[in-house]
């Protein structure tokens, strides 16, 4: 990737989780848990992988 | 004496002598201002994922957001967006600001800004809102342990409970003089380690109990339906807005605290930092699931005077005492870890921004100063929750949330660019200020402003409307102090550090 391609990454999680008509819902359900929350919880996760990605890119272009 | 209160006294008495045996961590001159403010700036990534663990997810957050929840419904999920996108801003910009600050010897935010625009009075604004924003903050960490020692051992101690809070107060604040940093930085490993077990054993026991997670949203939906002030366990289509705006302008301001910074500059590197951002979430994935005990108190039928003992009183309901021990020591040691590093957060401010100035040859000067403020800083606090009542130490909170928002331009947008002339970025913090209280007494210490725009009404985080007048103040006279020829400041960080 580009020099700093990888910035684009880091702002999946913004669009994701700041526009709340994407997920206010209640179906479909998780172990019972509604749409809205598993989802948001979901992007906790994700957003821990995209950042370690751009970790061992970041690091990789330092060395 | 039960055993909840037997497991919780040990469980804080140990800690205590952690902090205080702190002083003998690392071989260390505790006299130099950057060993006793930074731990000496040494700390690797395991340290630094514990100690900005216990210091961003404090006692209060986990008392507090659950409670919002139990109040309210979906609004107070707010808690898991903002902890989410802040680790992406963590990764980017804090980041480079420990690397300038690491070059230039910064203990504070009001550093970097005195050196990179050279302008004494942006330097003491920002050290004042720092300090404005951190000493609401350490008086509802003590609030949130009162409601632990109100309900600890089934309320064994609630007749002396201020007592209890004055005590554990008092030593906390020795041990930070004596320790510094050194000393939350130990104990957050047990305050993490038994936050961890505590959230665990919660949310696989007390849902299962409930009859399932199905079971608990539905109920409390209906229950919630049925207030007074009915809540909703989905976003009414007029919160949306709020919701995201709270969200986005926490995420902004989180590393912008005292607290936050001195907890980032203990790191020994830049990577230290970045790994850390990737690590962190794990903490909010904790909150997460804390913030769904909100549903579980009130599926559970609790019902409470003040919300904020949700969460104490579902540890009493669903587990054997010595458990809710557990849980109670959690919280309270949860609240000392984060108050320390207020403390000491504040007291590096005063110390170095506002009762001197910021110079590069600063840091390996005396720690006496900073040490005798830190005191001062806790004795404040501690007479703030026991002689002011608790609902303004919330409101003075709240508006400090607004007001440290308003350093944003200075601190966050001042590492990339010098584009902003530091007289505008004055007026700008002054005119942000200024909007944040008038908005926040028009609403009655809410967090969100009716904003009229455009024939439509958009509730709105106060925050981030007072951070973007801000922004268009500084934007417009940046232009205009430069055409009249007002000379900026120096810049002191080096080309290098900045490009």
């Amino acid at each position: 990737m580009g020099k700093r391609a990888w910035y684009l990454l880091l702002f999946a999680p913004f669009v994701g989780t700041l526009w709340p008509p994407l997920y206010d819902r209640i179906e479909p359900r998780l172990w019972g848990i509604p749409f809205f929350y598993w989802y948001q919880l979901s992007w906790v996760i994700l957003t821990s992988a995209l950042l370690g990605i751009a970790y061992l890119a970041h690091r990789e272009r330092a060395s | 004496m039960s055993a909840g209160l037997i497991v919780f006294t040990v469980l804080v008495a140990g800690v205590t002598l952690l902090g205080f045996a702190a002083a003998r961590w690392g071989k260390a001159d505790l006299a130099r201002f950057d060993e006793w403010a930074l731990g000496g700036r040494r700390f690797g990534t395991a340290v630094a994922w514990f100690l900005l663990g216990g210091d961003l997810y404090t006692a209060y957050t986990f008392i507090a957001v659950p409670a919002l929840v139990y109040g309210v419904g979906a609004l107070g999920f707010f808690a898991v967006p903002y902890a989410t996108i802040a680790y992406p801003i963590v990764f980017v910009v804090l980041a480079r600001f420990w690397s300038v600050a690491k070059r230039r010897g910064y203990l504070t935010a009001a550093d970097f800004v005195a050196d990179r625009f050279g302008s004494r009075s942006l330097e003491i604004a920002i050290a004042l809102t720092g300090i404005l924003g951190a000493l609401p903050y350490i008086a509802l960490q003590l609030v949130g342990m009162r409601t632990v020692l109100e309900y600890v051992g089934g309320g064994a101690i609630a007749a002396s409970s201020t007592a209890a809070l004055a005590v554990a107060f008092i030593v906390l604040a020795a041990y930070t003089y004596t320790s510094g940093l050194r000393a939350p930085a130990l104990i957050a490993f047990v305050k993490d380690t038994l936050i961890y077990i505590a959230v665990i054993a919660a949310i696989t026991v007390i849902p299962a109990r409930l009859g399932g997670w199905g079971a608990v949203f539905d109920r409390a939906a209906s229950v919630l339906a049925a207030r007074p002030h009915p809540g909703s366990i989905l976003l009414p289509r007029g919160l949306m807005v709020a919701y995201a705006t709270m969200a986005f302008g926490s995420s902004l301001s989180l590393f912008l605290y005292p607290h936050s910074i001195t907890s980032l500059l203990s790191a020994k590197s830049e990577a230290v930092i970045r790994r850390n951002a990737a690590l962190l979430p794990a903490y909010s994935l904790l909150l997460g699931l804390i913030a769904l005990l909100g549903f579980c108190g009130i599926a559970a039928g609790i019902v409470v005077k003040d919300s904020n003992a949700v969460v104490p009183r579902l540890f009493a309901t669903f587990f054997p005492d010595w458990f809710a021990g557990v849980a109670d020591a959690a919280i309270a040691i949860g609240a000392l870890v984060p108050a320390a590093i207020m403390a000491i957060g504040a007291a590096n401010l005063f110390a170095s921004n506002v009762f001197s100035r910021y110079s590069p040859q600063r840091i390996s000067s005396a720690a006496r100063p900073a040490k005798g403020i830190a005191l001062a800083v806790c004795a404040f606090s501690l007479a703030f929750v026991l002689f002011v009542k608790v609902q303004y130490a919330i409101y003075f909170q709240l508006l400090g949330g607004a007001w440290m928002l308003q350093v944003f331009p200075a601190v966050a947008l001042g590492l990339y660019t010098r584009w902003f002339h530091p007289r505008a970025l004055l007026l700008g913090w002054l005119v942000g200020m200024i909007a944040a209280t008038a908005m926040a007494i028009q609403t009655g210490f809410t967090p969100n402003y009716p904003l009229h725009l455009f024939h439509t009404t958009l509730l709105g985080f106060i925050a981030l409307y007072a951070l973007a007048l801000n922004l268009i103040v500084a934007a417009i006279t940046s232009p205009l102090l430069r055409s009249l020829r007002i000379p900026a400041g120096a810049d002191g960080t080096i080309a290098a550090d900045a490009a």
